[in-house]
């Protein structure tokens, strides 16, 4: 494959259901699209989930993508979002070594110029958070790096769109009972 | 209101989904089921089968043929796994079927007992949605909506896995009347008017312009709509394996089949084209050939209702993701009335190179060929019998030499190529087509996959007629072998067993045919028999199916048969 490859990222309103993100990875491994991160996360609807997923594709990827989300009946709505103007954010945990003075004036120095904190310090680390975009934290990694990073965490991208472009999911969930008994089902076992 | 039980629940739920007939297999996680089954047995029909993977090609070949939902039903672990490859098979065909299995109680989920298997986990890739029900007030309603996934949009197979104490529970039953609330499933339908617009000022400009018919025309109803279509626009309508009956193939107008082992005319008309209009089908790399040549000239306009087929092998100019029977019909009063006399006599003269070559011109030598075999079936049963066949030469050969007329009346694993596919699904057929004349067109090979089945025919009295395209090989990989693999032919010569006193012992009438003259005899007898019969016809060994379009060339980089006289 020759063709120009670019971060796309994909934002799915899906039902907060067991095993929807089994079937949302499990569509990515059949289809061979390659996910790049994936968040999953409650939003202000109890019954819907958010996830972002940011892939590393061709051309054209994230609209197959898109059309392939689509079809999980579970999944709700699907924006490109990075096919428009939009917020995007991934925060990273870096743990860092600041065993000397040395190394503790540097990283204080270093997270000045990002939109970074130390949260936590000691005579033998810090850490150092940082919620951002994913190329500055991209960034601040690299400037981090030869001061001794020892442990991190991210979290993968979220992302929204700018405006009032909105995603939102226009559905309350079936409820079971009274609309096939009167919710006071009974179970038996007679041995499996 | 009534109490009933949770399998009591779930056969209600088929009745009133307007199932007949189903087909399964018991077993412990679903003995609830089968035992309520005893107060339904006057309304829906259970057919015993003698393999789970059977029950699945049941459901399926009654769901082709008729168009509606078949319905397979199986215990848990291996009674589930067993109906794997049906559900594959029907998911690649896009073939409505709800599959119901007996799992495990709940409370033994997960702790590996007798029989469990993780069968929503499984089923994920191959089927089009499936479920696990945990709570027996979600029952009626998750059969009712898996019966609407499955019919509706792109059909597909939707599992049901239903554990034990579930189907022992017992709770109020209502039925979920009206709307199916589904906020995630919106199948598309109608084209905005500037696709339509687009799409209809390159259909009216177009001077070599080819239609492609997929299997959406026949299962979205919309044959007519084509029809329409190509003879307003004068455009010739090549067919997928799938779309065979889409368009009557005897049609002036009909190219027949496309691809790999498509008619060259077929083949050669795509790759001359400057207009390609593909109606539900999804550009499968066996009618493709290799993509990077494909259709050089056409410009493309994509119409399926799967909007993730758009621009997924073939970049399109114009896509549209609708029901095809709908867009069809918002496209035709705009379509120009005109005709493409000079192309479409440019394609005759493709046409008349095949028929010079055509195997049945040439001089045999007594020996019987699987082409003179389908041909004939096709003469005698007047080209209208509903032919389910299996996978491999027979099946080429069957979708070249049986030319159908009619929608739902070629039954075939196209997708997924299941060899086993053809035998059950024939009785799944005329279960769905009581009336219509079935024949199953299988090879040696696939036929030993699912043979166990005759079982089934038998104790069904199921008037299927089995016709055995016998070649003692695998003749399909064989040919490649011949081909591409300097014949080395490997694991392919096959013993069969005497296949007419395997069916005797089945108590299955049976005959031989070794030549030309007992053609008529064969369909003859069949048709004498109020119930299954098993024809052998013992073919000529090493058969190739021309042309082929070796996998990954250039689709008009055909083999061909030579001409008559030449080498």
């Amino acid at each position: 494959m020759s063709e120009q490859r670019s971060k796309q990222t994909v934002v799915a309103l899906v039902e907060n259901k067991p095993g929807v993100l089994n079937r949302v990875a499990s569509m990515f491994r059949r289809r061979n699209f390659n996910m790049d991160s994936l968040t999953v996360g409650r939003t202000h609807q109890p019954h819907v989930s958010r996830m972002t997923i940011v892939i590393d594709g061709a051309e054209g990827m994230g609209n197959r993508i898109k059309a392939n989300l689509h079809k999980l009946v579970n999944v709700i709505d699907v924006a490109l979002v990075s096919d428009q103007p939009n917020i995007s954010r991934d925060l990273a945990l870096i743990k860092v070594r600041t065993n000397d003075v040395d190394s503790r004036n540097a990283v204080t120095a270093i997270c000045e110029h990002y939109p970074a904190r130390i949260v936590d310090i000691g005579t033998q680390v810090a850490i150092i958070e940082i919620a951002a975009q994913e190329d500055i934290v991209e960034a601040l990694i690299n400037e981090l790096e030869p001061i001794g990073i020892v442990e991190m965490v991210r979290t993968g991208v979220v992302a929204m769109m700018r405006g009032t472009r909105i995603l939102h999911a226009q559905y309350e969930p079936v409820k079971p009972a009274g609309q096939n008994g009167n919710g006071n089902g009974t179970y038996q076992v007679y041995g499996v | 209101m009534a109490v009933l039980t949770g399998s009591e629940i779930i056969l209600e739920c088929l009745l009133r989904e307007g199932v007949d007939v189903m087909f399964g297999y018991p077993g412990g996680a679903i003995l609830p089921t089968y035992d309520a089954m005893t107060k339904y047995e006057d309304r829906i029909h259970h057919v015993l089968v003698r393999h789970e993977q059977g029950a699945a090609h049941m459901a399926d070949g009654y769901a082709r043929a008729t168009g509606k939902v078949g319905v397979a039903i199986a215990t848990s672990g291996p009674g589930a796994t067993n109906l794997v490859t049906g559900i594959a098979t029907a998911m690649m065909d896009s073939s409505p079927i709800v599959c119901i299995t007996g799992q495990v109680p709940r409370g033994a989920i997960g702790s590996d007992a007798f029989q469990e298997t993780d069968v929503t986990g499984v089923t994920l890739p191959v089927t089009k949605h499936n479920y696990l029900v945990m709570n027996i007030e979600e029952l009626a309603y998750t059969i009712r909506e898996a019966f609407h996934i499955a019919r509706t949009g792109r059909p597909g197979p939707v599992l049901i896995d239903i554990p034990k104490d579930i189907q022992q529970g017992t709770t109020e039953f209502i039925y979920p009347e009206g709307e199916i609330r589904l906020p995630g499933y919106r199948p598309p339908q109608e084209a905005n008017g500037d696709d339509i617009a687009a799409a209809l000022e390159l259909i009216n400009h177009a001077k070599k312009p080819v239609i492609l018919a997929g299997h959406g025309i026949i299962m979205g109803g919309a044959a007519q709509e084509l029809r329409e279509l190509a003879e307003r626009s004068g455009t010739p309508v090549s067919l997928t394996l799938l779309g065979k009956g889409a368009m009557p193939e005897d049609h002036p107008l009909c190219l027949r089949m496309m691809g790999m082992h498509g008619e060259a005319a077929s083949n050669k008309a795509i790759q001359e084209a400057d207009l390609l209009i593909a109606l539900g089908m999804r550009f499968d790399d066996r009618v493709t050939g290799n993509l990077k040549t494909y259709a050089p000239h056409a410009k493309k306009i994509h119409i399926d209702i799967d909007p993730s087929e758009i621009n997924k092998n073939v970049r399109v100019e114009v896509g549209i993701a609708g029901d095809v029977r709908t867009v069809l019909a918002q496209l035709l009063p705009g379509v120009k009335s005109q005709q493409h006399p000079e192309w479409l006599s440019h394609i005759r003269d493709w046409q008349e190179d095949s028929d010079e070559r055509d195997i049945l011109r040439h001089d045999t030598g007594g020996k019987l060929l699987s082409a003179q075999v389908i041909n004939d079936l096709w003469k005698y049963t007047n080209g209208d019998a509903i032919t389910v066949t299996d996978v491999g030469q027979h099946q080429m050969v069957e979708a070249q030499y049986y030319p159908h007329k009619r929608p739902h009346t070629l039954l075939t694993s196209g997708g997924l190529g299941t060899m086993g596919f053809g035998f059950p699904a024939a009785i799944g057929a005329k279960f769905g087509k009581p009336d219509e004349e079935v024949w199953a067109i299988v090879g040696d090979g696939g036929f030993q996959m699912t043979l166990c089945e005759l079982a089934t025919a038998v104790q069904e009295n199921i008037n299927v007629n089995i016709a055995v395209i016998n070649n003692a090989y695998l003749g399909m990989v064989r040919q490649w072998q011949e081909f591409f693999y300097e014949e080395r032919y490997h694991a392919t010569p096959m013993i069969s067993p005497d296949f007419v006193k395997l069916a005797e012992a089945y108590g299955v009438p049976a005959m031989r045919v070794t030549h030309r003259d007992q053609m008529q005899e064969s369909v003859e007898f069949a048709r004498s028999i109020n119930g299954p019969t098993l024809i052998e016809y013992k073919v000529e060994k090493e058969e190739v199916v021309y042309p082929m379009v070796p996998a990954g060339a250039d689709l008009d980089a055909m083999i061909r048969r030579p001409k008559l006289g030449e080498k």
